[in-house]
Order: structure tokens, then sequence, then C-alpha cells
């Protein structure tokens, strides 16, 4: 194993070269990034904010402009080496349908180890974990168009765990499902880092998402602007609104309630917690 | 619904002829196709019946359902028999009326030329109604891969059709999704002449087209993103292996033609 830090991201800048006007759009700037093993991270901003285009970056989809990405130690800009960052470097993307390359689910799950050459035998272990860990075994056998789009991304994030990765980065895994289809893979990613010990990069644009994380990481405009805990980062509700993201409801309600006079703890990041302070706060005015 | 069609009509069975190995499978399909050419006599049409039918009862596929698979052929099969049965010359004249003539040749040969194309269609759908699309593919992944020294991309060819084979129930859904918007917002696609029909279809196909093009980005992405890097070294889940199984096909099928061609010595008609 190589260091403590799986990714690291040194001085970091990215932009796009225009082919017809020969201009280019800076889309990162100076980024500088450490994920621990084990961690997981979520990585927040808005549309265009530059957080797939870092995504892009972990696995050597992208290579920095300048400054370097280790994955795990190895220079993602060293292309003879392009075949091991990607196996360490798992990927989930948006669009399940587009991910799934055949017939059957096993089959798909079993694509990238047979890419990498692994033997029969190890590929049906490995496949048969990670579909149990992501609670799609029964499903084996079926085909992804008769999945509903909750189960498909989660036969996806089993295809990307039979490579036996270090690290899964998925880049908005939720936005194209329906609010149970997001339960469900908030639920898979957040076993996975807690059981498997699975390291997770969460690429989101929903808060609710972002408070499982046990770092937060807010970029604007290409620029990290805040790196903390859920709990330190959503308390600075005037901090988000300015850069144009929301807060969790709950955070929400409690910084509209204190901001009203009532004395009321701002940190809260779920609904049971919302409850409990307001509970305080009735019975004590109540007395 | 849509996306419910079945693709190459595959006969979900637990039979022996399924389990047999799809490179088995096809190589007797094409082994087959070239025995049916040279049955010349109705004792050799007999053998070739019991074959099939034997064949059949084996794969537990029920014969009514391959016959309902010879419809949409049937108009061609008719065609032909009567091409063969005025149009040959030679032997006795049977009939004779206008300027129709059928003499005895024409008969017999009108006769085994619908013969030859029901057993030809009956036997080679037989292979894919007990082979899913998958192992076909993987079948002829291998069967191809000898001829890659010569530059055939055999291991693309059935990547390209497993892809192709996924995405079709995906697109279907799309269709139906853009049918459904387009008609949501006044478009007509049921009125008018045959043109006009036409003209309507470009604003799903365009729309289809486009995504189809991105679809096919994001999917290369994703593809990379999990080592694919061509056939090289490239090792599967399912591996194929032949058994006993196949062993006793061949035999049987040798029996089958060794059987055909001696009654074409032993009987003329």
């Amino acid at each position: 194993m190589g260091t403590d830090d799986i990714i690291k991201i040194e001085n970091l800048n990215f932009s796009y070269s225009n082919s017809e006007t020969g201009e280019s759009t800076e889309v990162l700037k100076n980024i500088n990034l450490n994920v621990r093993r084990g961690e997981f991270v979520a990585v927040l901003g808005h549309n265009g904010s530059g957080k797939s285009t870092l995504a892009k970056l972990m696995n050597a989809i992208l290579t920095p402009t300048s400054g370097r990405v280790l994955a795990d130690g190895i220079d993602t800009s060293d292309e003879s080496r392009l075949f091991d960052i990607r196996s360490r470097v798992g990927m989930v993307f948006q669009n399940p349908d587009n991910q799934l390359v055949t017939t059957i689910v096993e089959e798909d799950v079993a694509f990238a180890p047979e890419n990498m050459g692994v033997p029969p035998a190890e590929i049906r272990k490995r496949v048969d974990y990670a579909l149990k860990t992501v609670g799609m075994y029964e499903f084996r056998r079926s085909a992804p168009h008769h999945l509903s789009g909750g189960q498909k991304q989660r036969v996806a994030i089993a295809g990307v765990l039979a490579m036996m990765p270090d690290v899964i980065v998925l880049d908005e895994p939720t936005a194209m499902l329906d609010p149970s289809g997001r339960r469900e893979i908030m639920d898979t990613v957040s076993r996975l880092n807690r059981d498997e010990g699975m390291t997770v990069i969460l690429i989101t644009h929903y808060m609710d998402e972002a408070v499982r994380a046990d770092r937060v990481v807010v970029i604007s405009d290409g620029e990290i602007v805040r790196d903390a805990p859920p709990r330190e980062v959503f308390s600075r509700v005037d901090e988000l609104k300015k850069i144009g993201l929301d807060v969790p409801q709950s955070t929400e309600l409690a910084y509209l309630l204190s901001k009203d006079g009532f004395d009321i703890k701002t940190d809260v990041l779920n609904a049971d917690e919302c409850t409990s302070e307001i509970e305080r706060l009735l019975m004590q005015t109540g007395k | 619904m849509i996306t419910d069609i079945t693709i190459g009509q595959f006969f979900p069975a637990e039979s022996i002829i399924h389990r047999l190995d799809p490179r088995t499978k096809i190589l007797l399909v094409l082994a087959y196709v070239v025995v049916v050419f040279f049955v010349k006599s109705f004792v050799g049409y007999i053998i070739l019946a019991l074959f099939v039918i034997g064949c059949c009862a084996m794969a537990r596929v029920p014969v009514k359902f391959i016959l309902k698979g010879l419809k949409p052929v049937m108009f061609f099969i008719v065609i032909t028999a009567l091409f063969n049965l005025f149009l040959t010359s030679g032997g006795v004249i049977l009939f004779h009326w206008w300027i129709f003539t059928i003499t005895d040749e024409g008969l017999r040969f009108a006769v085994f030329m619908v013969l030859r194309l029901l057993f030809l269609i009956m036997g080679t759908s037989l292979l894919t109604l007990t082979t899913s699309p998958i192992l076909l593919t993987d079948g002829m992944e291998r069967l191809l891969r000898p001829l890659g020294r010569i530059g055939v991309p055999a291991h693309e060819i059935s990547m390209m059709m497993t892809i192709a084979l996924r995405f079709i129930p995906t697109l279907l859904e799309e269709t139906d999704k853009i049918i459904k918007a387009q008609s949501a917002r006044g478009a007509d696609f049921d009125s008018g002449n045959l043109i006009r029909r036409a003209k309507a279809m470009v604003p799903i196909l365009i729309p289809l087209f486009i995504s189809s093009f991105r679809r096919a980005d994001e999917l290369a992405t994703a593809m990379e993103c999990r080592c694919y890097r061509g056939g090289e070294n490239r090792t599967s889940l399912n591996k194929l292996e032949y058994g006993r199984r196949d062993a006793y096909a061949w035999l049987i099928f040798a029996v089958f033609t060794a059987a055909v061609f001696t009654t074409n010595f032993l009987f003329a008609f």
C-alpha cells in the first residue's frame, strides 16, 4: 500500500481550450486537496462550478493543465500506468443507462475484471461479492432494462466495486433518480464507507447528501472555498447562500428561527436534530 | 409495452440443446444447411423431418412455436413453389391450359423446394431459439478469433453486437418518450399520406439521433473508466467449454448426414 493519502491534488489548474477560437477557459484554479484512506468526502458545488471536471481529473480521464494529481501515489499524467490508476480509482456517473455495457447484470459487473484479465474463478468471486454488497444479488440474471433507475445505478456501483478499487468517485450518482432511488444509492454509499471501509468521494449538488460525509469540500467558480466537516460548513448559512448554494432544510429552519431571536443551535444537520432542538426550545419557553 | 420485445426470439428452457456449447450449435447449423441442399429423395426428406422434429423435442421447443415463425416467409415460399411448378420444363406433362404447363418434373421440384426452405428455416431458427444472444455473440467471437490473424476484429464485432443488444430496449423506451412528448405538443403522426407521415418522423429521429451520440460518448468514457482496452488479455466470466454432450451432438449429426447420403444412392425418388 502506498501513502496514507489515496488522492493527493497539488496546485492543480485546469483549462479547456476551444479549438476554433483558440481561447482557453479556466475551469479549476489552484486546487489543493488530499483525501485519506477510508474517508467519505463530499464535493459540493452548483452547476458549472467545475466539480465534475475535478472528478474526471482523479482517474486520468482528464489530465491537469498544471500542477499534479496523485492517485495512490501514481501521477495521473503517467500514461504507462493508466490502467493501474483506473483500477484503483473507480468512477460512477450520473446516467446509469449509459454505463451498463452488457445485457445481463452479472455479465456487466464482470466487465471490468474481464478487462483487467482476472482469472474466471476470481471474477466469479468478485461479481458475487460486489452484487451482494450493493444488494442486487438476486437480480444477477436480469436484464438491465427491467430494473429501476436506483437498481441500475447500484449495478453500476457493483461494476466498479468488482475492480476492487481503493476509492470510489461518484459523479452526481443520484441526479437522474427519483427520491426512492436517491435514498437507495445514498444508503448503499454510506454502507460502503462504513462497513467496507471504502474511501468515497461524492460529487453532488444536494445538501442532504453532503451531510452524510465526513468532510465537505465546497467549490465555487473553480476554486475551493470551504473544506471542513459538514456541521461547520452548513452552520455558515450566509456564506453558502452568497455563492448560490442552499443548506439542508432543517439547518435552514434552525437558521431562520435563530435570526428571529430564538435561542436555537444553528448547526443542526437533519430532521431529528432539528426536532429535538425545537422540542428543547418549546420546553424552555413553556416554563 | 414497447420495451418487451424479444431479440432473436430466444425461447428460454432447460434442455440439453440449450446447454450445448454455442460454438457447437453455430457450426452444426452451418453443416446442417449444407446437408439440406444434398437431400435428393422423398425418403431423405422424411429423415430430415424426423431429425428436425427430434431436435425440437430435445430442445423442448414446441413445434407450433417454430411454425409460427414461418409465417413471415410464407409468401416467399409460395412464390418459389409457383415458379418451380410452372417454369420447369422436361418430364411428362400432367396438366396444360393456355400458357400454364405442369410437368411431373416441375411438381417434384416445387415440392422439394418448399420442403427444403421449410427445413432450412426450422433448423436455423432452432439456433436462435435455444441460444441466448449473449452466448451467441460469445460463440461467434470465439469462432472468429483465429481469423484475427488475417485482420478480422473478432472481439470488436462481438462487443458491437453486445452493445447493440443492450441499447435496443433503451432506445425503444426513449423513442416512446419522444413520441409522447411530441404528441403532447400537438404533433400528428397518424394522418396524411405517406410522405406527410414520413416527414412527421423527422422530429422523432433527430432527438433520438443526437441522444444516441451523447450516450455513445458517455458509454465510451464509462468503459474506459472500467479499464476497457479491447480484446487483449481479456478474460471471461463464463468460459465456453466443450463437454461430452457436444461430442454426442456431432455424433448424432454424423449419423444423420450418413443416412441422408445413403438414401441418395438407394432411392431415386
